[in-house]
């Protein structure tokens, strides 16, 4: 479980986040939305001690990070997964060596056990002739698979995921989604995700949390996000006329 | 102030190369690919450069010297002074800093515009040590790279000398191994091992802290390879007022 007590960030005059709190619970997918530059994702950077906070706590299991030794951090990160934006898969690297860089760097295992992890790995996110591939080679959806495989190799408690399925069609888009999904329920992962996807909210949102501005404006879940009535949110994830429908359809199968 | 900030966070990212090393196992892949990268993938462009600047120099000095009363074999003299002392050291190491500096600015920087620093940074693992060191270690074989481009750059005045009819070949060898002094090419090392160390560390610093996307990749890479110039430039100024004065 992750847990934020009034972080604030800001860089020079900028001020980014403005006393943010919420929690992400363990073995759920957590959303956090806005609009670009509400800060999203230097909200993201300081979960994952790119970025120190100015003031607040982070915390990871009741571990606040700040507190942390340079040694403890270190192997707090080893137990993070992250997907970015644009999966920043090593381009020296094929597709197999990518996804085994975490097991070579942190565990003792033999180069053979190593190859069987990714095998798994690799047949999890269902790539399973892409071994020797370069990631140039990759079409979009297979890169950001990969990075999802690098990610889980070493089997982490925190996944964090920075827009997965920007740049996809939509049919891709979902089966990253579900995959994500699938993945936190069957590791029993901390999942939190950056997205201004509607999609992503209405099927995956266990948890969302809505910035604005740099502050929280609401959270809740894909189920109450069709009713709330706050106004930033609604002008925010309703502002299409496709998902005005969606949400008088889901209210008025509901009363 | 700017220049005052940046040569804060150079020395930082040197101090930080050394810190939290990477698994040797990794490592050493790393070290084997850039001496690959770095030294072996240089040695065509800077044999050639060597060869035949060592020519140019040879036909130059020998043009020169239009009294009957100069001997034949200062040329070979001036060809080995010249290649010894400045041009393997130091006009090769401007040519690095175009070649094997534009790489590792545009490689790193191609790193942090693709976020791949950041999910190095991510997993916890030092990534200027991943990046920085293995480059570091790999300049160390530097001066192999100046000892071919000296004796390329001998043998090239030798071939223009006695191709060219300007001298006999025993005249430019006797010129060659007149009045040697063996300290100059201790002292051509010495600068080599400090401009290894500028290639490595100043385009690094460039490419690890660049910001931006493509266009400032190119603007990173120009930067890095005038830095590296002037450093050469200025350094090799001091260190030849430190050592041969």
């Amino acid at each position: 479980m992750i847990e934020v007590k009034d972080i604030e960030k800001s860089f020079g005059e900028a001020h980014i986040l403005k006393g943010i709190s919420t929690s992400f619970e363990k073995g759920k997918t957590s959303l956090v939305i806005g609009q670009s530059g509400s800060g999203k994702t230097v909200f993201l950077k300081c979960l994952l001690g790119l970025f120190t906070p100015e003031a607040g706590t982070i915390s990871y299991d009741g571990k606040i990070y700040s507190k942390l030794t340079d040694d403890e951090k270190r192997n707090l990160r080893a137990e993070m997964g992250m997907v970015f934006q644009g999966s920043a898969l090593f381009d020296s690297m094929t597709i197999a060596e990518n996804v085994m860089f975490p097991l070579r760097m942190f565990t003792k295992q033999s180069r053979s056990e190593m190859e069987d992890r990714v095998d798994f790995v690799l047949k999890r996110v269902n790539l399973i002739d892409a071994h020797h591939k370069m990631p140039s080679e990759a079409s979009g959806g297979m890169q950001k698979r990969v990075a999802i495989a690098r990610a889980i190799v070493n089997n982490p408690k925190y996944l964090f995921c920075d827009e997965p399925n920007s740049g996809l069609d939509p049919k891709t888009a979902m089966v990253i989604d579900n995959l994500i999904q699938e993945i936190t329920d069957e590791y029993n992962i901390t999942t939190v995700i950056n997205s201004h996807d509607m999609n992503s909210v209405m099927e995956i949102g266990e948890k969302i949390v809505f910035l604005k501005d740099g502050y929280k404006a609401w959270e809740g879940s894909n189920k109450n996000i069709f009713k709330t009535d706050n106004e930033a949110v609604t002008n925010f994830v309703y502002s299409s006329e496709l998902f005005k429908k969606v949400r008088k359809m889901y209210i008025e199968e509901n009363e | 102030m700017q220049y005052l900030t940046n040569i804060g966070a150079y020395f930082l990212m040197i101090a930080e190369m050394f810190r939290k090393p990477t698994k040797w196992s990794v490592m050493r892949i790393l070290i084997f690919k850039d001496i690959d990268d770095l030294i072996i993938g240089s040695l065509g462009i800077v044999s050639f450069i060597s060869f035949f600047v060592g020519g140019v120099v040879t036909i130059q000095t020998a043009l020169n010297i239009s009294n009957p009363l100069i001997p034949k074999y200062l040329v070979g003299f001036a060809t080995r002074q010249s290649v010894i002392l400045e041009f393997a050291p130091t006009f090769i190491s401007i040519i690095m800093a175009g070649k094997v500096g534009s790489f590792i600015t545009s490689s790193i920087g191609t790193m942090r515009v693709t976020e791949q620093i950041d999910a190095l940074e991510v997993m916890g693992i030092n990534a200027i040590n991943y990046l920085v060191f293995p480059k570091f270690i790999a300049l160390m074989l530097y001066p192999f790279v100046i000892s071919i481009a000296m004796f390329l750059g001998v043998l090239g005045g030798m071939a223009a000398c006695v191709y060219g009819g300007f001298s006999t070949l025993e005249d430019y060898i006797i010129g060659v191994q007149t009045d040697f002094i063996p300290f100059h090419v201790i002292y051509a090392f010495i600068k080599t091992f400090v401009f290894a160390f500028l290639l490595a560390t100043i385009p690094s610093f460039y490419g690890y802290y660049m910001k931006g996307g493509a266009l400032e990749v190119g603007k990173a890479s120009t930067t890095s390879f005038v830095w590296t110039s002037v450093m050469i430039i200025l350094l090799n100024y001091i260190l030849t007022s430190m050592l041969l004065s």
